[in-house]
Formats: structure tokens, C-alpha cells, sequence
């Protein structure tokens, strides 16, 4: 059913000239990636140009260069007997999968597909199957696609779709290497100028051609001595000298033995015209090339219209360099906004400046991540033994963001400075180099991602934060409920992890105690270490106090600090609550603050005569019913409202 | 030199015939001047001694006109091959896109082929060139002698032709493989210029 590749047809017998080279040029592409360069490849030309010869080369060269593939070739007729055939047999479907299965389907002829309308719906079926499945076509025909009469649009948009190229008739300078090689290969001598009268006949095609060797070779078999130009002229029955070759035999007349140098002068051209013309194919390979990759060629295309070239060397090296600076621009604006890398203007050369500014807008638009907040440097911020494990667990984490422990998740109840470790933290990855440190609070997390979902931009958001090179965020159990921030979270997170960059989150207790995380966001946030920080101890009292009353402009008396940081509390936030309290009462009295005004306050006891360095037992104390110990002042701030409390602490 | 210049599309080719002294270097270029039609031959400059001997060098230009839109060019020289003329060799070789190393037959002159060989590879050198990128034919010239006076082609082949380029047997004076070493040596030079070498 289906023909062998002819053995004479490869890429070696085929004479390439200024009006094939392209089709050939395209053809070995195809042969050397088939399925991916041009697909289909429909390749036309008049009779007898060479269009089988070229689809069998394709054949064997991509054979050649895989083994394993499966090629097949055939003419269209040949495919529309088996056709019938299988369908005479009931066998339709088995001669469709046999055909989905073949990695090149090399098909002659295609322009017999007029009139044909069952075939057409047939091979439209084939060529979009073969096409989803990544295989190659490559189709001839002796007309373009669009002229092949009643052909389904269908047909020819799919036909046009890839590259559709076209051979035409060999020049004078083909045309000789055409009849030296062919009559080398039959073994055939002529004498000098010959074979170049006979190619000096414009012979519509390369089987006519074939045809006037055929009778020059015949002549000379039955004539016993060896024919000459003018006999050849005779043979073929030429008319004058209008042709080339023997314009310079003509010329030469003078000499004693002119066709020696009308052969030499032949020679030459073709060598030259091999020679100057190797810049065209540099450019038509390069056109193909890029084509193929999906850049728009104009720029180069241009460049043939030249007589000669100016710079092409030069021309294409520029054109690459501005490719490669395409592809730059793509992938730096797909990181930013992946639905605007798909832009054309990513894909054409020629407005490389459009391609600038729109990687520019992209680039403005695409804010970075939130970054962490100045207010909490880490210098400030107030050590203890009850903080230890998590300071010394930020200080891992600054020093190898993303080996130590990631993720880092600092537990503990409001008001120990889990926000201020949290962007201390941030603040210290910022100062590495190329560092982008998203930190924010989860709320504003999810409300970016709602109003993104709700501007179409969820690609933009994403990758937003995939730039970042470490994610803190503040109060996760924010996430409780909110399923697609948990979703996206959960990729971001493996992304992070895979690339060893760093994530920190602040929770009100331990991972496995929140409500309405989805387990693998848990099990995720339990992989890291998860330092939790206890109430402050007085250490840490101490150095809170320091820094909450020159925030306030108090000075720090030791007599103050000492009676404040012996007072348990349960938070930093709570202390700054206490010293506002003693802060405005002194400031209502018209007192300055002192360690006895605050014992007044806080105790509702007169300040005692001398001085004392207040102690435990001094401080006011009282023991709940529940038997736990708790200050006095805790007490009366569970009350509603802050006038009430004045009045209370006035009793 | 510039082989092809695009922009005043010119291609200029400059071939020198080398060789060791009476190899036929001369009588190779007044074959070519004689089926040259004179519209496309320059003057043949010829310095040579009351002997005929080559004083300076000979210089043929040929102008093969357009082809393929250029103005196409060959030059073709000789050089002198006397021992003692070498400076005149070197100034010759200079700028050359090819060389034809016409070679005597004769058995009794293969010390001479071989040491004219040598001399062509050190003042190449002398230029800068790798006798190896240089685009070079042999002629085994004067094959018209008596069988037991020459060597073959083939033992010519084995004694000189070490880098296995194209070779020719020659009678330069009737003819014989003038045109085809012309030939040769054009396609390879231009053949250098198509794989992307152009000044």
C-alpha cells in the first residue's frame, strides 16, 4: 500500500539551487525535528521540479538521523485506494489508527484532492490528529494550497499553517551541475561545452532537461565519435546561441581552442554564484530558524530583497542579539505577570522598543511584596529567658535563611512580640543582596488575594510573591475558613520550600492547637520548629521598660524600672499599658514619675517616707480566688470602660 | 588581499603558479594567454633573461566578467624558480589566494621538486600562513616525456603530494591539464570564500 522511499532520493543526489534552496533548507529542518519545526510542511511546485525527490530525501534523512521512527510515504491516490480499500473491508478504523500512529507521513500529490470531498474530510481528520499528537506532515502538491479547486477552507487553513514553500525552475547555473551530476552518473563524457548548451535551454522543468541528456547521450552512443557543442545544438534542435553557454563559447570563437576557456568560464560561475550566493541561504536558514521558533522574521526577510548584502553577517547578529534580548524581557515579564508574557510584541524584533516600555509597565506595576515594617529592628527588641529558644531560632534563620529551620514558626499569645520578631527578622534578610522579603500580617494577605480574584490579576498576585525570596506572615490562624488562601499558601509554601527560601509565621499557639487549617498546611508548619515564647520574664521586663519609657520621654529611674519589672505580666503589651497608666496619672498630678508615685497608682497606697528599692514583697500583690498571683491593676482592667477604672483606682 | 568586496562587487583572485626553476610555471601561463579571447586577457607581463629564463615574475589578469553580478577578476603569476631569487618569491606569494605547484616529472629533478616544496612552505610561513589553510593543487608537468625519464602521477603522489590535494598530470606546453589545474584551483579558492571567509 504504501511506496518505499526510492533510494536514489536523498539530500546528497539533490542539486540545490538560488530557486530550491529554501524548500530545501526547510525540508532538512523538518527532517532533523520532526513534529516540531513546520507542521505541516507543504511543499509546491510545477512538474518535474522535484517535489518527490525533495519528499523522499525528507524521508530518508529523517530515517537516517532516528531509526525508530516510523515514516510513511505515499501518493495521494495510494492513500485514497487504501482508504477504500479498508472500507470495503470494514476495516476503516484500523487503517485510521494505522495512519494517527506514524511519526512523518510524507504524502505526494495532494493537488488530487479537488472533487474529492469524502478524502478532504478524511485527511483534515488525519492532519489534525497527526498535529495534537505532535507528528509531522509534509504534503506536495504542484499549486499553493489556496489553488487547489474546491479544497475545504478547513483543508487550507490547516495546509497554510505551518510553512508553505515553493520550488522553482533551476537556473542556468543548476541546471549545468543538474546535467554534470546526472551525467556522471550514467557514466557519460561529453565534450566541453555540451553540457552547458543544453543547459543553456530554458527547459521548463528538470524532467524535460533529463530528457534532452537522454538524447545527447543516445546521439553519442550510436554515433561513434564523440558529439560536440554545435552538434548538441543540432540535437536538441536550439535555434541560434541565445543561451549562456554558448554565448561564451561565441566570445571565445577567436581563440584556437575556445571551449577550454568557455568551460573554465563556465565552471567559475557556477562557482561563483555558489559562492556569492551562500550569504542568501544564511539568511533564508536564519529566517527558517527563527520562524520556526516563533519570531516575526521581517527584519531579515528583508535583506533578500538586496542585490547584494550590505553587512548580513552583521544583520543577523543584530537580529539575534535583539532575539535574545526578546527572551530576556519574556521571561523577566513572566515572572512578574505571566498572562502579559504572552504579548506578540515579546515575539517581534522590529519593535523592540514596544517590547521595553511594556516590560517597563509591567515592571512598575508589579509592586514588590510587602516588606517588613522599620519600627521593629531586632536590636530593640527585648530578650529573655523566655524568648530564648525563638530569638536564637531567628538568629538560625537570618544567618541561613531557607536551611536552617523553615519554616519558623513563633507560637505564643498576643502582646509577647511575636510581630516584632517577626519583622526584626524581615528587616534583617532584607539587608542581603537581591533579597525580597514579603512580611505582612495574614489579613492583608487574603484581602490582596480576594481583590485580585476580583480583578482577574490572581496570576499577577502569584507571581508577586513568587519573587520573594522569603515570606513571613503574621497571625496564620487568620487563615481558619478561608480555603482558597489556604490553596494558595499551600503551593506558594512547596515553592518556597523547594527553592530553600525562607517562610516564618507568627501563630497564638502551637500549629496543631489552631482551628481550621487544613491539616497538610499544619503538618507543613510543624516540619519546620515551632518556638514557642512564654510570658516575659523579668529580664525581658526589664528591657521593654527601658525602651516603652524613653519612647515616652521618661527618664529611666532605676528605682522605677526595679519596682516595674518586678511586677509579673502576662505580655510586653500590657507593661506599655501600665506605664501609659502611671504616665498620665503623674502627669495629672503634675508629678513627675517616680517609683513611689507608681506604687500609688498601681497599689493604692501613699508612697512611703524614704526611698526603697522596691522588691517582690513590696509590690502590691494580690492572691486570686483561683490561687493564682495576679497584680491588682489586671483586675480592675477587665472593667468596660476607662472611666470607670479612673474612678475605681481613686476609691 | 580582499578576494570579494561587496561593495564595489568586485571578485579578484590572485593564483600563483610556484615551482622549482624550468618546471613550466611560464609555459602553464602562455597556454591560458593563448585561449584566452583577447576582450578578457590584460597584457601578459613577462621579465625574463636572454634564456627565457624568469628574471621577476610573469603576471596574466584575466577578466571573466560579470558573474553573478560581480566583476570577476583572476590574476595569475608565476614566480621565479632559481634558488637565489627567493626574495622575489616571497614578494610574489605575498597576498596569494592559491598556489599551483607546478612539479617537474623528471625523476632526476624530485630534490628539486621537494626543496621548492619547502621553500614554498617557510616563505608562507614568513607571511604568517599555515601552508595547510592555503588552498594549493599540484601539476606534475612535462608527463609528455619518455616513460624512463619521469615518475608517474602516482609515484609524484607518494613523493610530493603529502597533504593529498587535488593533482593534475600536465604537458603545459600542448596543453594537457593547463585548464583543469586552472580549474582546480579556482573552485578551491572560491570554494574558501562560500564556506564563509570573506576579507
Amino acid at each position: 500500500m504504501t511506496s518505499a522511499l526510492n533510494p536514489k532520493f536523498t539530500f546528497e543526489t539533490f542539486v540545490v539551487g538560488a530557486a530550491n534552496r529554501l524548500a530545501v533548507t526547510a525540508g532538512r529542518t523538518v527532517a532533523e525535528n520532526p513534529g516540531s519545526a513546520y507542521n505541516p510542511l507543504f511543499i509546491y511546485s510545477g512538474s518535474g521540479l522535484g517535489k518527490t525527490h525533495l519528499l523522499m530525501a525528507i524521508g530518508h534523512s529523517a530515517k537516517q538521523l532516528a531509526p525508530q521512527l516510523n515514516i510513511e510515504y505515499l501518493t495521494l491516490d495510494e492513500y485514497v485506494e487504501a482508504f477504500h480499500a479498508a472500507i470495503a473491508a470494514g476495516q476503516g478504523d484500523a487503517f485510521r489508527r494505522r495512519f494517527q500512529n506514524v511519526d512523518a507521513l510524507l504524502v505526494d500529490d495532494v493537488q488530487f484532492l479537488t472533487n474529492r470531498k469524502e478524502m478532504q474530510a478524511e485527511l483534515l481528520r488525519l492532519t489534525e490528529a497527526l498535529q495534537q499528537a505532535g507528528h509531522q506532515i509534509v504534503l506536495t502538491s504542484d499549486r499553493p494550497p489556496a489553488e487547489i479547486a474546491d479544497l475545504d477552507e478547513r483543508l487550507i487553513s490547516r495546509f497554510s499553517g505551518g510553512l508553505v514553500v515553493d520550488m522553482g525552475v533551476p537556473d542556468y547555473e543548476t541546471r549545468v551541475a543538474i546535467l554534470r551530476r546526472k551525467a556522471e552518473e550514467r557514466g557519460a563524457r561529453f565534450q566541453p561545452g555540451v553540457l552547458e548548451t543544453a543547459a543553456g535551454v530554458e527547459f521548463p522543468n528538470v524532467r524535460e532537461l533529463m530528457g534532452a541528456l537522454n538524447r545527447l547521450v543516445a546521439y553519442q552512443a550510436v554515433n561513434d565519435t564523440p558529439i560536440n557543442a554545435e552538434a548538441a545544438r543540432q540535437v536538441l534542435g536550439v535555434v541560434g546561441s541565445t543561451e549562456q553557454g554558448a554565448k561564451a563559447t561565441a566570445t571565445a570563437a577567436g581563440g584556437a581552442s575556445p571551449d577550454e576557456f568557455s568551460q573554465f568560464l563556465t565552471d567559475v560561475t557556477v562557482t561563483v554564484g555558489k559562492a556569492v550566493e551562500a550569504w542568501r541561504a544564511r539568511v533564508a536558514e536564519a529566517v527558517l530558524r527563527w520562524e520556526g521558533e516563533g519570531y516575526r522574521t521581517g527584519r531579515l526577510e528583508k535583506l533578500l530583497d538586496h542585490d547584494s548584502p550590505a553587512a548580513v553577517d552583521e544583520a543577523i547578529a543584530s537580529y539575534i542579539h535583539d532575539v535574545e534580548r526578546l527572551k530576556a524581557l519574556e521571561a523577566e515579564v513572566g515572572t512578574l505577570d505571566p498572562q502579559a508574557a504572552g504579548d506578540k510584541v515579546f515575539r517581534d524584533p522590529e519593535r523592540m522598543a514596544e517590547a521595553e516600555a511594556e516590560a517597563a509597565k509591567v515592571r512598575d506595576g508589579a509592586a514588590p511584596p510587602p516588606a517588613p515594617s522599620g519600627a521593629f529592628p531586632l536590636d530593640s527588641y527585648a530578650a529573655g529567658a523566655s524568648n530564648d529558644v525563638a530569638l536564637s531560632a531567628a538568629r538560625a534563620v537570618i544567618d541561613a535563611p531557607g536551611k536552617k529551620y523553615n519554616p519558623l514558626v513563633l507560637a505564643g499569645h498576643s502582646g509577647l512580640g511575636k510581630t516584632h520578631l517577626l519583622n526584626a527578622i524581615g528587616l534583617e534578610l532584607m539587608k542581603k543582596k537581591g533579597a525580597v522579603v514579603a512580611c505582612l500580617s495574614t489579613q492583608d494577605f487574603v484581602d490582596e488575594l480576594i481583590a485580585a480574584i476580583d480583578g482577574d490579576r490572581v496570576d499577577w498576585w502569584r507571581a508577586r510573591y513568587r519573587r520573594a525570596t522569603a515570606l513571613l506572615l503574621d497571625d496564620i490562624h487568620l487563615l481558619a475558613g478561608k480555603d482558597r488562601t489556604q490553596e494558595e499558601l499551600f503551593n506558594l509554601f512547596n515553592q518556597f520550600m523547594d527553592g530553600d527560601r525562607q517562610l516564618v509565621f507568627t501563630a497564638p499557639a502551637h500549629p496543631n492547637k489552631l482551628e481550621g487549617l487544613e491539616e497538610r498546611i499544619v503538618s507543613r508548619l510543624e516540619g519546620g520548629l515551632v518556638a514557642e515564647i512564654g510570658d516575659p520574664d523579668r529580664a525581658v521586663r526589664r528591657t521593654a521598660l527601658e525602651r516603652i519609657l524613653s519612647q515616652q520621654k521618661m527618664t529611666p529611674d532605676p528605682a522605677l524600672l526595679d519596682y516595674l519589672a518586678d511586677r509579673p505580666t502576662d505580655s510586653v503589651r500590657s507593661l506599655t499599658g501600665v506605664v501609659q497608666r502611671v504616665a498620665e496619672a503623674a502627669a495629672a498630678q503634675d508629678q513627675p514619675v517616680t517609683a513611689g508615685l507608681a506604687r500609688e497608682i498601681l497599689e493604692g497606697q501613699p508612697p512611703a517616707g524614704g526611698r526603697r528599692t522596691t522588691g517582690l514583697r513590696t509590690s502590691g500583690l494580690v492572691v486570686s480566688s483561683a490561687g493564682g498571683v495576679r497584680s491588682r491593676e489586671k483586675m480592675v482592667w477587665d472593667w468596660p470602660s476607662a472611666s470607670d477604672r479612673v474612678i475605681e483606682d481613686l476609691r | 588581499m580582499s578576494l570579494v568586496n561587496f561593495t564595489t562587487r568586485e571578485i579578484t583572485c590572485k593564483i600563483v603558479y610556484y615551482g622549482p626553476g624550468r618546471s613550466g610555471k611560464t609555459t602553464n601561463l602562455h597556454y591560458v594567454y593563448g585561449r584566452v579571447p583577447e576582450s578578457r586577457r590584460g597584457r601578459m607581463v613577462s621579465l625574463a633573461t636572454q634564456t627565457d629564463r624568469t628574471l621577476f615574475f610573469d603576471f596574466l589578469p584575466i577578466d571573466l566578467g560579470q558573474i553573478s553580478g560581480f566583476a570577476t577578476r583572476f590574476q595569475l603569476y608565476t614566480v621565479p624558480g632559481q634558488v637565489y631569487y627567493n626574495a622575489t618569491r616571497r614578494l610574489v606569494l605575498q597576498g596569494a589566494d592559491g598556489v599551483v605547484f607546478v612539479g617537474d616529472s623528471q625523476a632526476r629533478q624530485l630534490d628539486e621538486n621537494l626543496e621548492s616544496l619547502q621553500n614554498l612552505q617557510s616563505n608562507l610561513l614568513e607571511h604568517g600562513i599555515d601552508v595547510r589553510t592555503v588552498p594549493v593543487v599540484m601539476q606534475y608537468n612535462k608527463q609528455d616525456l619518455p616513460r624512463e625519464l619521469i615518475l608517474t602521477p602516482a609515484e609524484l603522489d607518494d613523493a610530493l603530494n603529502f597533504r593529498s590535494v587535488p593533482s593534475f598530470p600536465a604537458d603545459a606546453l600542448h596543453g594537457q591539464g593547463v585548464f583543469e589545474t586552472l580549474k582546480a584551483i579556482s573552485e578551491l579558492v572560491l570554494k574558501k570564500l562560500a564556506a564563509g571567509s570573506p576579507a
